[in-house]
């Protein structure tokens, strides 16, 4: 009975998440859920950033090579099997089917890639490890735009819209209850501590070394994720989506939110896709008017807009239990 | 045989470029322990300095070497004001927060100037100043007009590619049965040299370079000792901002397009020049750029040219994980 | 996860997305309100939308292309306009961004209504707008996107997709030709840019036609645009000896190669395609790029009254000679309107049959006939550069 009681827990936000997501798509004109899509790609991308920067107190600035990483992999997939139908469902179920499979691809693909990227990270710290995963995002690209396979600079296109606003904010909901029961669990704590003070903690038998890694890994997936959901709105996959100023983006959005502050990822996400959105007629003064942001930030609120608090540290005791208290 | 000499010629005139710039990364990284990533971005504004004075002197129908003197001097003391104001004004406010602050406020700065040179010029858009501040609803003080009236018209230079003008004319040579040499790259690699010495004359045997090599060990003690750091860190600042001027020159004069962008690449390049030879070690940031020069060179000229980029990454991927302190640094130990 | 943390997430996720459908449109109105000239798409107007790189690298491709569409309109509405009704321009910016493009034209499209959509130059972004325009059965036309994948979705052509120019399968095999038959060169070598779809199109293109005439290719090298030092590949180049250089690259790329390798002492032309069209090429070529050749659409020396008038009110309008971007941007909006005007209704399917219908209409590019794939069936120039400047060598016909 508890297992029972523990295993509905665990999946609770998805099934309460599924209903209202397909009521808004219903609701929704049709732009208002491309910029919906675009959101929750952006959330994802800065949650599971904000596991590497955040969490774990690692610098990495390479963030869109996981996307791409992620993104053509599930392009390779979808595209590859267009033309196949899983037996026995109808043709709605079995698209549901295939794209599951290539998001679940993409994300192991991704997953992978932050491995590779990972275990230089054991010896590095901060600036260096930065200009590493810089280093690597610029690798991956430039073996993108040399393979054959992979479309080279034309990208790959034609891709099944499979994304809508379900796929996307069930994506969302996984990154974030990832995030979250991470963050809450004792591996979790693992990572707070190398954030602290990384020398401490290994002297206190923390595994520094396999956590990072780790980390690396889980942000990855999720970047890839959040990669795959893109380019299946926009049927299209270049290797110039995924460049450096991407990457930097997603840093904006850890940034301001907080680095360590899940609640703080996804507002800033969120607020600074709407803005960018709503500035399009600005057109070039556009990324002057995001460095200047992210100059001034830094200048003046370097903890971002949330520090490291969540918005359920704010909500009264009766309504959640302790961190840990209780099963968990 | 005659291919391999000319891709050695080749890989020594791109690495001294690497190398100058790299010089400048290395003594900021000496001084601050920051990876100043808007370097690359001083080096194009240099350039684009070197560009206007050019314009405005009319050096492309009239060269003469008094001109020329002029442009690299103007765009030299542009690039150190540059570099002057960045620090002040970016780093400085956060030299006591962790330095992944300043490492984010310095990208910052980097897409700043990216973005804002691209931005089109009030001349391009067909307007002038006093027309957008009057549409403001504000009157125009005598003394804002004649800071604008200083800036070129042109400026910013928006994203299109300029030509710039020949400082010097280019004599090409012929040597060795087919090595095509010119003197840009002879000019280049004596300033290089001639830079590096300079900068290791002054580190090890000036006060000031004792008083940078204070800062650099510890910033706090150095202060208590009576060294002004403010000072030592704005100076080392210039110091490398000039430099980049010089490599932007002479880049500028052999390949002549520049672009807002054209500081990315070769920045970051630099950068891990700079950390092959050994971060905060002055020869170290030469010998990095030369090898780092001619190992794009190799690659690009002997296997598959479009991986030329990525061999600058995989290089520092490398030193990293093999020998991290690079090729003449020291190793750290790290204390706690 | 508890019951009550999944009401706290449900909440949170409630909010973010009741959040995300308030600011939309708030913003909305009042960027109608602050932005130049958007009609209301009522019947009594027609609204174009234009998606261009206005910024990026690529900046000068849209900037012309802009000016090119705004001087069609400017002639039509002086002539009264579509069927009578006034024609508005509405212009987003693609950053020289796939996804960007996408944005901005379900914008265009789903926002503001618009009845035709314009853009863009490169193919990798026609390719993120193509799936909304068939989407939304709103015409589009490409002014100078070449790949083949632009109107043609794997086998099937897309319904509401059409260009204006040829496609790389077509001006790769011009140069070819040219080299082969009217210069008889035999060896050529290859410098691509590497993360340029169109340029490795024509690339492939140029490679396969003149391997089947008889030619060889001594060397394939590539390059990123944006690179400086083009010297390892040109040294690399230089020692197979071949008789000219095949650079389908962007201007501001080719520019410089073509000094490098003079300083080099090669002596070989270089050859290309329309990428090369742009004043710069000569100004920062100089020497070093003349009694070179390159294919392109239109040539503005071509004595024609129809292309000397346009060249006229450009210059007229713009202050300087219209680049062969600019041209295409001009016969796009023709086309668009001339299709709009012969069109049975407003509506996007009727407007698409007459653009398909197009037949033998005299653009400033050539004589241009949409065919059955929604491509031009046109004939390409090829120029020599020669004085600073192009002039006409050939015509190589489809």
């Amino acid at each position: 009975m508890r297992r029972a009681r523990l295993v509905l827990r665990s999946i609770a936000p998805f099934l309460v998440a599924l209903p209202v997501l397909w009521l808004v798509q219903g609701v929704l004109p049709s732009y208002y859920s491309f910029v919906f899509i675009n959101i929750a790609v952006n959330v994802i991308l800065a949650v599971s950033l904000n596991v590497v920067n955040g969490f774990t107190g690692q610098f990495s600035i390479g963030h869109a090579a996981f996307m791409a990483v992620g993104a053509y992999t599930a392009a390779l997939i979808t595209s590859g099997m267009e033309t196949f139908q899983v037996a026995g469902l109808p043709l709605g179920g079995s698209d549901a089917v295939i794209f599951f499979v290539a998001l679940a691809a993409g994300m192991a693909a991704a997953a992978l890639a932050g491995m590779l990227v990972g275990i230089p990270s054991l010896r590095l710290r901060g600036d260096y490890l930065a200009i590493v995963t810089l280093g690597f995002g610029e690798i991956i690209r430039v073996v993108i735009e040399n393979t054959r396979v992979l479309g080279q600079a034309t990208g790959i296109s034609g891709l099944p819209a499979y994304t809508n606003v379900v796929w996307a904010g069930m994506g969302v909901v996984a990154t974030v209850v990832m995030a979250r029961r991470l963050l809450l669990s004792t591996q979790g704590r693992a990572l707070l501590a190398i954030r602290e003070d990384e020398v401490a903690a290994e002297a206190m038998g923390v595994d520094t070394v396999g956590w990072k890694v780790r980390a690396f890994v889980i942000s990855a997936a999720f970047a890839g994720l959040a990669g795959a959901l893109l380019v299946h709105k926009i049927q299209l996959v270049t290797p110039r989506m995924f460049t450096f100023v991407k990457s930097m983006e997603v840093v904006v959005m850890v940034v301001l939110g907080g680095m360590g502050s899940i609640t703080g990822s996804i507002v800033a996400a969120t607020l600074l896709t709407v803005a960018l959105e709503s500035l399009q007629a600005a057109d070039q003064y556009r990324m002057v008017i995001f460095s200047m942001l992210l100059i001034v930030l830094m200048l003046t609120r370097p903890s971002g807009l949330f520090g490291t608090r969540e918005i359920w540290d704010a909500m009264p005791r009766w309504l959640r239990r302790g961190a840990g208290g209780g099963a968990t | 045989m005659t291919e391999f000499l000319q891709h050695v010629v080749n890989g020594v005139s791109l690495g001294t470029i690497y190398a100058l710039i790299a010089l400048g990364y290395t003594m900021v990284y000496g001084v601050l322990k920051l990876i100043n990533f808007a370097h690359g971005d001083v080096y194009m504004a240099a350039a684009f300095a070197g560009f206007y004075i050019a314009t405005a002197l009319d050096v492309r129908d009239h060269p003469t070497i008094g001109k020329a003197v002029l442009v690299f001097v103007g765009a030299m003391a542009a690039a150190g004001a540059l570099g002057w104001a960045i620090e002040r004004f970016a780093y400085r406010p956060l030299r006591n927060r962790p330095r992944l602050a300043t490492l984010i406020t310095a990208i910052g700065v980097s897409f700043l100037l990216e973005y804002g040179f691209q931005l089109p010029s009030l001349q391009a858009q067909g307007r002038t100043f006093e027309e957008v501040l009057r549409g403001w609803g504000w009157g125009v003080p005598g003394w804002l007009d004649a800071l604008v009236g200083v800036l070129p018209s042109s400026f910013p230079p928006g994203p299109t590619p300029r030509f710039f003008p020949e400082p010097f004319t280019r004599v090409d040579w012929t040597v060795l049965g087919g090595v095509h040499i010119s003197n840009y790259d002879v000019v280049s690699f004596t300033v290089a040299v001639a830079f590096m010495l300079g900068l290791q004359w002054v580190v090890y045997r000036t006060r000031f370079g004792m008083a940078m090599r204070a800062v650099s060990f510890d910033p706090r003690v150095a202060g208590l000792m009576g060294i002004p750091v403010n000072r030592v860190i704005s100076a080392t600042f210039v110091l490398g901002s000039v430099l980049a001027a010089v490599a932007a020159l002479l880049v500028a004069g052999s390949r002549p397009r520049i672009d807002p962008i054209m500081g990315l690449m070769p920045g970051l390049k630099a950068f891990v020049a700079a950390v092959f030879g050994g971060i905060g070690n002055v020869p170290g940031a030469m010998l990095g750029g030369i090898v780092l020069g001619l190992a794009e060179e190799m690659v690009a000229g002997y296997t598959v040219s479009s991986f030329r980029d990525g061999i600058a990454f995989a290089i520092l991927i490398l030193v990293l994980i093999l020998r991290p302190e690079g090729l003449l640094g020291r190793v750290t130990v790290e204390k706690v | 996860m508890r019951a009550d943390r999944a009401v706290a997430l449900l909440a949170a996720s409630l909010v973010a997305v009741a959040c995300q459908s308030k600011k939309p449109e708030a913003e909305a109105p009042a960027k109608a309100a602050a932005s130049a000239p958007v009609a209301a798409p009522a019947s009594d107007k027609i609204l174009v939308g234009h998606v261009g790189s206005m910024t990026g690298s690529e900046a000068t491709f849209g900037q012309s292309t802009d000016n090119g569409i705004k001087l069609a309109i400017e002639q039509w509405n002086a002539k009264g306009g579509v069927k009578g009704k006034p024609i508005t321009l509405r212009t987003l910016d693609s950053q020289g961004k796939p996804e960007e493009a996408a944005v901005a034209a379900t914008r265009l499209i789903v926002n503001d209504k618009v009845n035709l959509l314009l853009g863009e130059v490169a193919s990798s972004r026609s390719l993120a707008m193509a799936p909304v325009a068939d989407g939304n059965g709103t015409p589009m036309i490409t002014p100078s996107s070449t790949n083949p994948r632009v109107t043609k979705d794997k086998d099937k052509v897309r319904p509401f997709v059409f260009r204006v120019c040829f496609i790389d399968p077509f001006q790769g095999t011009v140069m070819a030709k040219f080299a082969r038959n009217d210069r008889k060169i035999g060896r050529v070598a290859i410098l691509r840019d590497v993360g340029n779809d169109y340029s490795m199109g024509l690339a492939d293109y140029f490679l396969a036609k003149f391997k089947e005439l008889g030619g060889t290719i001594v060397d394939d090298q590539s390059y990123k645009a944006g690179d400086q030092d083009f010297k390892a590949q040109l040294t690399a180049i230089k020692n197979k000896n071949p008789e000219a250089i095949y650079v389908p690259g962007y201007y501001t790329d080719v520019a410089l190669i073509a000094r490098q390798a003079r300083e080099l002492g090669m002596k070989q032309p270089l050859l290309g395609g329309d990428g090369w069209d742009s004043v710069k090429l000569y100004e920062i070529g100089g020497k070093a790029i003349e009694g070179s050749f390159f294919s392109n659409h239109y040539s503005p020396d071509d004595p024609s009254p129809r292309i000397q008038e346009f060249v006229k009110a450009y210059k007229a309008r713009f202050g300087v000679v219209p680049d062969g971007l600019a041209a295409q941007g001009y016969d796009a909006a023709m086309v668009g309107f001339d299709a709009m005007n012969r069109a049975a209704d407003g509506s996007g399917a009727a407007v698409r049959d007459a653009i398909a219908a197009t037949k033998d209409y005299p653009g400033v590019t050539g004589i241009i006939t949409i065919d059955a794939n929604h491509d031009a069936v046109k004939p390409a120039v090829v120029l020599e550069v020669k004085n600073g400047t192009s002039v006409y060598v050939t015509t190589v016909a489809p």
